[in-house]
């Protein structure tokens, strides 16, 4: 080869979770930088958005993008590396299905500003609010101003792949890349454009090595409450709200393994429209009850159900948004 | 707005009472108001939380689902499964903001064409008072276009 194709990696509304995972590969981050070019990974290279900017379209081969789209800045970013790159990743989480940063889209902005900038956890003595345009004595500064809500990737610009997972496990990394490698070399071919990527078609359930009988659940308990919980038996039969059920498989059930509920970081199943929905179903399902009292009685064990069903999914559910979030847009 | 507000309702209806309940209706001539678009489903227990949610975000103000009364389903219990879907969804909903009360489980056997005109018409005016949900366009907000409420659920 005589020049090395271009790698990208960006990240955008997010906690940087997903950088350290690509980092947790090891040694295969090596043939990454033999493979390919880094030509832009602010975590990791000092390239800068002119030199992006300035690349001919379509120059970088494949970009992982991690991150939500919160902010205009986030977007315009998007744009820019769409129009550069040949295959854009949505990597991880945030930038699949707005994770947990898609929560603040449960409450309108000023609220959010309000958190942040103004409660009793913030020292801000002088009561600073940032503006997208402040006039400073040596002219005008901006910063970028928020979305109305929270996005995912895909909900701004066309996405190639999608690579769940937060983060997506590095062993999932590892064979993506892997594959990536045996396409340059032609020994392979790439999925079909919209494929999920490192992850599996079935659920978490299905990874899942604890035993399954007939669910009859007479209360929801949190973890802790269970003392100690069965090791050897499905945690959503011992009444610990597992959303295995509804989730991706491609972890290898890793929270079950380890003794904690599944909470849902791989995003939907194969074939899932609504996450939320798919796990309302199966929580139903289980519920050993007829008489409404007594299911509303059981249902009190999950004390906070828009948390439960769309921890990670919210920005890409059907709603999209809690209506707290629209109030400011004259709804 | 809301003198010229009509509700948009979308009803979920068991093939075997209420669907029936709903004929009957028709066929005696009771009048119920028109705002409700029904859907045959063959069991209130098919009743997807995901149609619900469709249905809102896609532009209805509120849901119907109807089934048969307990102990009467005509797959055994089926329908106690469509009331805990039904009962935790209001809870999902009421946690994103959304009135619960715009979603509403309604038994009614083959014979009660009567009580589910009423019914019907009742839900309708509860509607009405809480005002339009207009999810579509609400989404539509930020330079995206109004998605026009486009029902395809397979039953
Ligand atoms: S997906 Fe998870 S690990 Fe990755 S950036 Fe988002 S919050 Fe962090
Ligand atoms: S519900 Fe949770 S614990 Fe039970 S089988 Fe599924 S993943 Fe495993
Ligand atoms: S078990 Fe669930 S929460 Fe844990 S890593 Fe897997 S998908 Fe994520």
């Amino acid at each position: 080869m005589s020049e090395k194709p271009k790698f990208a990696m960006y990240w955008s509304g997010s906690c940087g979770g997903c950088e350290i995972a690509v980092l947790n590969i090891g040694e295969k981050i090596l043939e990454v930088d033999a493979r390919f070019e880094v030509a832009f990974w602010p975590v990791a290279v000092d390239a800068k958005v002119k030199d992006v900017e300035a690349l001919p379209d379509g120059d970088i081969l494949l970009t992982l993008w991690n991150g939500s789209i919160r902010n205009e800045e986030n977007e315009h970013m998007a744009h820019l590396l769409r129009r550069k790159s040949k295959l854009l990743v949505a990597f991880g989480s945030c930038a699949t299905e707005g994770c947990i940063p898609g929560l603040a889209n449960l409450a309108p902005l000023g609220e959010i500003f309000e958190t942040v900038y103004h409660t009793i956890s913030t020292d801000n003595p002088q009561g600073i609010h940032p503006q997208p345009v402040t006039q400073v004595p040596e002219g005008e500064i901006t910063i970028p101003a928020l979305k109305d809500r929270v996005y995912t990737l895909s909900q701004v610009v066309d996405v190639d792949y999608y690579m769940p997972g937060c983060p997506p496990e590095s062993h999932q990394i590892a064979a993506v890349l892997d594959l990536v490698f045996q396409v340059l070399e032609g020994k392979a071919q790439l999925p079909p454009k919209g494929s999920v990527i490192g992850a599996g078609g079935s659920t978490v359930c299905d990874e899942c090595p604890r035993a399954r009988n007939v669910k009859t659940i007479k209360a929801f308990r949190r973890i802790q409450e269970v003392a100690p919980a069965d090791p050897a038996l499905c945690l959503l039969e011992q009444g610990i709200p597992c959303n295995g059920p509804a989730t991706r498989s491609g972890c290898d059930a890793r929270c079950p393994r380890a003794g904690a509920q599944c909470i849902g970081c791989y995003g939907p199943a194969e074939g899932v429209i609504d996450y939320g929905a798919r796990l309302m179903t199966a929580f139903a399902s289980v519920i050993d009850a007829t008489e409404p009292e007594e299911i509303e009685r059981i249902l009190d064990g999950i004390p906070d159900p828009a948390g439960q069903f769309y921890r990670f999914n919210l920005a890409d559910s059907l709603f999209k948004a809690g209506a707290p979030a629209f109030k400011h847009n004259g709804h | 707005m809301s003198e010229t507000f009509e509700p948009v309702i979308i009803g979920f209806t068991c093939n075997w009472c209420s669907y029936r309940a709903a004929d009957l209706a028709g066929t005696a001539r009771m009048k119920y108001a028109p705002n409700v678009r029904l859907i045959r489903l063959m069991c209130s227990g098919r009743l997807d939380p995901t149609f619900v949610m469709k249905a809102l975000a896609s532009g209805a103000d509120g849901v119907l689902i109807t089934g048969c009364h307990p102990g009467e389903c005509h797959y055994i219990e089926q329908n106690y499964k469509a009331l805990r879907r039904y009962l935790l969804l209001r809870r999902v909903l009421k946690g994103m903001g959304i009135e619960p009360e715009r979603v509403k489980l309604v038994w009614a056997s083959a014979a009660e064409g009567m009580k589910l005109a009423q019914e019907i018409n009742t839900f309708v005016e509860e509607i009405r008072a809480l005002g339009p949900l207009g999810w579509n366009r609400k989404l539509a907000g930020n330079g995206h276009k109004v998605e026009e409420p486009a029902l395809e659920v397979a039953a």
